[in-house]
């Protein structure tokens, strides 16, 4: 035995082992990884079942209602140290996080609860969730169904009453977010554009008389728009507040919800597979098409969506030519030698530049430099408060396009020197001009590697944050930097990121443990668009391969 | 043929007519614009990424620039015979200069141009004069005169702007916080000689020595009374008399300490707190021989005291401390010696700079926590007799022997930047010994800035280390096998995995260590551990296992498939290794791993500490060194690994021998550009530690990293500031640090490949 050891050890195999460990590691924590935000990420929609213990607690018999959100195994003997009442201290007990949600009446939306101590837990079908604006869920059993102060339906009726006035209220609800956004914000933005135009004429000592007529004309008109729209909207208010219900919550006091605080009601209990899908997917549209609510910790991320798209959008439109041009000079036109060598050198380092160097760049020279010339220069009538001279989409898009400028000229250089010799040659023998063979033929050749620099681009600039964050983007962006405002694209606003969405809730938000399961969505979402980029760009690199060994032949 | 020929002639114009010449000349000229178009494009991108560098450097430099003077003019006053100037102040915008005489006058002058604007002649008693003066707490206005006879009078400077005709017009105005009539401060009437006054709402305390050498506190109380008279509340001790005689009194910023130097060149400090017990806490000699204490001011803030000595010396100190509860005073730190005896030291208003003047006419700008001299610069060979300074530290007013006053203009942007106020140690004002600290800001103004950035590089050098002591072993070995061992197919999917990590956002890397790992490994600390040792153990005897089954069933798997067969063997590990982590925890740690951590090796424990960060940064690392060393390795010609092969080495052999010399400069270049990404790595750093910026390796502690402070500090200061600039300086530092480690791994990496393909 021993001596097979040795043999064996002498070989070197373990040491292959090993090695071969090292790659299993690697491979386990990135799948695990992935899995991990999979999981957690796609089972925050599903819905959960409502449970009602019958708990232990401080000498007496509680009740208590919630989701159980997870659990874990605790040493008996830390429980007792923190003051639980336990019969064994030997081992280890199961401690269960639950949501009992209410946060209104109870101050807490999690309560931590240890198996030994639950005396019975069962799931009553008539149990009701209710997701609301404020205050997270709202759990407890209906009692009744209020219109205008007055009940019109209790006990089993009510259900169906409640379903009725949700559907109510949320048409109304869709109104008022229809006046509340779209309209008001559109007449308080020309108001705000008129403000600016009397302060420009001031500021050219321009201010005529007339002018100011017009502008209060024009000011009077939208003010009445405005009245006309704020009548409407405290009407569409009064219809909202209506109607509220009564439910009776844990503790046995009955509380009442007006239904204008309330997205939607269910009853998990009772839900069916088909329904459960159902509501998953309702969830699921409303995460990525809704606004956030309740300081971005429930509701969708729309807004982060739109944001980090415009924003990569905007910086390909502004690296891929560059990029591009920059890479066509390195490799066609420069001449080859020592100089373009350390050029080539130190572009591919600045890939490797940590990027907040970047952010600090950005905001130095893009926000205040740039900017509050511009400033300076263009809109001195809205001085002192800034209008490029701020972080904001623009800069962003700058900062994020001279980060990945890299990135692209690196891929298209590549995409150039795999253009085979004879081609060149035989495109100039025929006689045309070193523009005309580069644009007829080499470029095209190109073209893949130039997708690929850009999707690889596009691929980091997606999941970049710490430069952003110096640079433009928020943690709650009031308007979208794209709207129906002339001049309709708003490069100067801030706006916001999927990937600062995740830091912010994560780790700047009150309630970190409600917003967890919305950041693992996010998270995923994030790695699911930038794991398909990525498949893309080795998809079409692969492509630009084969059609050059084609070509080779 | 000819036909077809001829058609062509007819399609293609004749290469003479003028249709093709023109035709030609567009095209060359669309060649000539490409070209031109295209390397200015070119060029102009590369100049655009290299402003970065410039531009950095154009943030960072002012803050090395010195600082600067000019006279902007120089005047006498017309001023009555017989008085003798005592005092001379700037208002804030160094636009008007007051200046208090013995007679009790007050003279406003414009400061460019001398001409007289206003005299206020404070009431005074009968025929007393002013024999001392002293300023109060800075930014307040408040002076203090002490009068021959005993008496003191206190007022409060105050300045009106207002814009008649759009133009600034500022008026100086005199008030008496403690009413218009003087107050005795000795009862016995004789002269106050030395005096100093320290005001803080309404409340004031004097300090005084008399002419026949007793030194006397007063504290006054403002209190209204019901009627709203103003009545004045006044409290007196005299002090234990003291060796010699006082020759400057100052008062600190919470009226606790008295400092008095006396002329035997010592400083007493005097314990106030209690007003009717005023103890003498020590006597320290500042000087020796013939050298005596010839000025003496409070620093901004009111905690440390400046003395100036005859032989040109200045030194700081403050009363410190110790462990049982005693104070004493303390010699912090000595600054550049002057050539002469330093008449007056004035602190600035709002840092803890100062400026001093000497009898030959030398002025000096010094900097207190940066222990530096800004600024040595002879305004005159006359000896000075006053010095004013504005409060916003831009302008200087100086009076000299002669009678001439000198406005000077002040550039004195970032005096609290220097070499050893970033990386050395400095000693902060109520710190009881010189520490690396970093602590840009507070709420109050007097605060002292500690921008030490070497508690910032040790946190980011820490975080690297723990990444790479996680990334290295995995990746290279890892790329070994990856490259030189596995089977084809396996490699096709082991690549692709390695590329996802590679792009996976490091936010949410970070956001995953902070939430979701550092609770797991908190609560399975001994699990962690067990997981590091079990993992190479458990390879190992998996692989002799494996070794030891029937020939069937190995052969049924190919070689090179090695790592697929571990991966449920580790996954088995890690699920064992969790799961005794509680029983571990009882058998050998008392049942709580962290409590132990702390009680009994004294281990200080934070849920997001280097661990984390090793392992998450790690994870970010790993795709980084794991592709350029399985590229270095892959490339490595094969006919040397066949040579060696068939010389009879196995195939490990061949490895260490032939395949990894070779291939060493990739795998050394793959580390450094590791490096250089933990370096710069933000969001795991972030999210995944507490961002304290302490100097511990303990890796259960957390640490703050130069980008992340970036990231968290940036959006907050002010621009053009110093810390602003500091920061940019970190960014800088970051770069360069980057910039340097990749080209040289870049310059390794060349000739690696030129050394493949010559082989």
């Amino acid at each position: 035995m021993i001596k097979d050891i040795k043999h064996w050890y002498g070989t070197g195999a373990p040491f292959i082992w090993l090695n071969a460990g090292a790659v299993a590691v690697s491979v386990i924590m990135v799948v695990g990884l992935l899995l991990l935000i999979a999981v957690r990420g796609m089972g925050h929609f599903w819905p959960h079942t409502v449970e009602e213990f019958t708990y232990r607690w401080g000498g007496e018999q509680i009740r208590l209602i919630g989701e159980i959100r997870d659990e874990e195994r605790v040493s008996a003997q830390r429980l007792i140290d923190s003051g639980i009442t336990l019969q064994d201290s030997e081992g280890e007990v199961t401690r269960y996080l639950m949501k009992i949600g209410n946060r209104d009446y109870y101050g807490a939306d999690f309560r931590n609860i240890v198996a030994p101590l639950i005396v019975e837990r069962h799931r009553p079908a008539e149990l009701i969730a209710v997701e609301r604006f404020e205050y997270g869920n709202f759990y407890g059993y209906l009692r009744a169904v209020k219109q205008a102060e007055a009940i019109v339906a209790s006990g089993d009726a009510a259900w169906a009453a409640l379903q009725e006035s949700v559907e109510r209220a949320s048409g109304f609800r869709a109104e008022i977010l229809q006046i509340e956004k779209k309209e008001i914000g559109s007449i308080n933005y020309r108001l705000e554009r008129l403000r600016l135009k009397e302060r420009g004429f001031e500021l050219k000592h321009a201010l005529t008389p007339e002018r100011v007529a017009t502008i209060e004309q024009e000011r009077q008109a939208l003010q009445k728009e405005y009245d006309a729209l704020s009548q409407k909207l405290q009407d569409l208010y009064q219809q909202i507040r209506r109607d509220s219900f009564i439910a009776e919550i844990q503790d046995g006091r009955e509380a009442e919800i007006p239904l204008d605080k309330v997205v939607r009601v269910y009853q998990p209990n009772k839900m069916g597979l088909f329904a459960k899908l159902g509501f998953y997917i309702s969830k699921l549209w409303e995460f990525v098409s809704a606004d956030p609510r309740e300081a971005n910790t429930e509701g969708g991320i729309f807004p982060a969506i739109f944001g980090t798209v415009m924003m990569v959008m905007l910086m390909s439109v502004l690296v891929t030519p560059f990029g591009v041009v920059a890479a066509v000079y390195l490799r066609e036109y420069a001449r080859q030698g020592p100089v373009v060598r350390l050029v080539r050198i130190a572009v591919n380092n600045l890939a490797g530049v940590p990027s907040i160097v970047y952010g600090v760049f950005g905001l130095g020279f893009f926000v205040y430099f740039l900017g509050g010339n511009i400033d300076d220069l263009f809109f001195p009538e809205a001085l002192p408060s800034p209008t490029f001279g701020t972080p904001g989409l623009l800069w962003a898009s700058l900062t994020l396009a001279l980060l990945t400028l890299p990135v692209v000229i690196v891929s298209t250089e590549e995409g150039l020197t795999r253009v085979p010799k004879a081609i060149r040659e035989g495109s100039l023998a025929l006689g045309a001009t070193k523009a005309e063979t580069l644009w007829r033929t080499v470029l095209p050749m190109a073209s893949p590697a130039m997708m690929t620099g850009m999707i690889l681009a596009v691929a980091r600039a997606a999941g970049e944050v710490a430069p952003l964050m110096l640079v433009g983007v928020v943690k709650l962006a009031p308007s979208l930097p794209l709207d129906g405002n002339f001049p309709f694209l708003h490069m100067d606003r801030k706006f916001m990121h999927l990937g600062f969405h995740i830091y912010d809730v994560g780790f700047q938000s009150p309630n970190v443990e409600a917003a967890r399961p919305l950041v693992y969505a996010t998270a995923l979402l994030l790695v699911i668009v930038i794991i398909v980029l990525n498949a893309l760009a080795i998809y079409v690199r692969n492509r630009l391969r084969e059609t050059y060994r084609a070509l080779e032949h | 043929m000819n036909t077809s020929s001829e058609k062509l002639a007819g399609l293609i114009p004749d290469a003479a007519a003028s249709i093709a010449v023109r035709r030609r000349k567009w095209r060359v000229l669309k060649d000539l614009i490409a070209r031109y178009g295209i390397a200015l494009g070119g060029i102009s991108v590369i100049i655009a990424v290299l402003l970065i560098f410039f531009y950095l450097l154009y943030v960072v430099l002012p803050m090395f620039q010195p600082a600067s003077m000019e006279q902007q003019a120089q005047y006498r006053l017309s001023s009555v015979q017989g008085e003798t100037p005592l005092l001379l102040m700037l208002e804030e915008q160094a636009e008007i200069g007051s200046r208090f005489t013995d007679q009790g006058v007050i003279q406003y002058f414009d400061v460019r141009s001398g001409i007289d604007l206003h005299r206020f002649a404070i009431p005074m008693p009968g025929d007393a004069t002013v024999s001392s003066i002293a300023e109060g707490a800075l930014g307040t206005g408040v002076v203090a005169l002490g009068l021959s006879n005993g008496q003191t009078v206190i007022l409060r400077q105050l300045y009106d702007l207002s814009y008649p005709d759009d133009r600034r017009v500022i008026t100086p105005r005199v008030e008496h916080p403690l009413g218009e009539t003087p107050l005795t401060i000795d009862a016995s009437g004789q002269s106050l000689h030395v005096l100093a006054v320290r005001n803080e709402e309404e409340s004031v305390t004097i300090a005084a020595a008399t002419s026949d050498d007793r030194v006397i506190v007063s504290s006054f109380e403002v209190a209204e009374s019901m009627l709203g008279d103003v009545e004045v509340e006044q409290t007196t001790t005299e002090l234990p008399s003291l060796a010699a005689k006082v020759t400057h009194l100052a008062i600190s910023s919470d009226r606790r300490w008295l400092f008095a130097s006396d002329a035997a060149g010592f400083v007493s400090l005097f314990d106030m707190r209690d007003p009717d017990d005023i103890a003498l806490i020590g006597r320290e000699a500042v000087t020796g021989g013939d050298e005596r204490i010839t000025a003496a001011r409070m620093l901004l803030g009111g905690i440390s005291l400046l003395i100036g000595t005859s032989e040109g010396r200045i030194e700081q100190w403050f009363p410190l401390r110790d462990e049982a509860n005693n104070y004493s005073l303390v010699r912090v730190r000595e600054f550049q010696k002057q050539d002469a005896a330093i008449i007056r030291i004035l602190p600035e208003f709002q840092r803890k700079g100062f400026v001093t003047i000497d009898s030959s006419g030398e002025l000096g700008i010094y900097h207190t926590t940066a222990q530096r001299t800004v600024l040595r610069e002879r305004i005159t060979d006359k000896p000075a007799l006053q010095l004013a300074i504005a409060p916003r530290s831009d302008a200087l007013l100086m009076l000299d022997a002669a009678g001439e006053f000198h406005f000077l203009e002040m550039h004195n942007k970032h005096p609290e930047v220097s070499w050893s106020a970033l990386w050395q140690k400095v000693w902060y004002e109520n710190y009881s010994k010189p520490e690396f600290i970093w602590q840009s800001s507070a709420a109050n103004q007097d605060f002292e800035p500690k921008f030490s950035i070497t508690p910032l590089a040790f946190g980011t050098l820490k975080a690297a280390f723990y990444a790479m002591i996680i990334a290295v072993p995995l990746a290279i070995m890892g790329a070994i096998f990856t490259a030189y061992f596995m089977h084809p197919r396996m490699r096709q999917m082991v690549k692709p995995t390695i590329e996802v990590m590679e792009a996976l956002p490091t936010v949410i890397l970070g956001f995953l260590a902070g939430l979701w790992l550092a609770p797991l490994m908190e609560r399975n600390l001994p699990g962690v551990f067990a997981l590091l040792l079990f993992i190479p153990i458990g390879i190992l005897v998996a692989a002799y296992a494996w070794h030891r089954l029937p020939k069937t069933v190995r052969n049924s798997v190919p070689d090179g498939w090695q790592a697929a067969i571990l991966i449920p063997v580790i996954v088995l590990i890690a699920w064992f290794s969790f799961g005794i982590s509680g029983s571990l925890e009882d058998w050998f740690f008392k049942g709580d791993f962290r409590a132990w951590l702390t009680n009994d090796l004294g281990i200080g424990f934070d849920q997001r500490n280097s661990m984390v960060v090793g392992f998450a940064m790690g994870f970010a690392v790993i795709p980084t060194i794991f592709t350029i060393t399985e590229d270095a390795i892959f490339g490595v010609p094969k006919h040397l690994t066949f040579g060696s092969l068939a010389l009879g080495a196995t195939p490990w052999q061949t490895l260490v021998r032939v395949v990894m010399p070779t291939a060493s400069p990739g795998i050394f270049s793959a580390v450094m550009i590791g490096l250089g990404r933990a370096v710069g790595e933000t969001m795991i750093v972030l999210m995944a530690t507490g961002n304290t910026p302490i100097m511990d390796f303990n890796i259960f502690e957390g640490m703050r990293t130069l980008s992340a402070n970036i990231a968290v500090e940036m959006p907050e200061s002010e621009v053009n500031s110093t810390h602003y600039r500091i920061l940019f300086l970190a960014g800088f530092v970051l770069f360069l640090f980057t910039f340097v480690l990749n080209t040289m791994a870049e310059l390794v990496r060349q000739r690696l490949r030129k050394k493949y393909a010559s082989l």
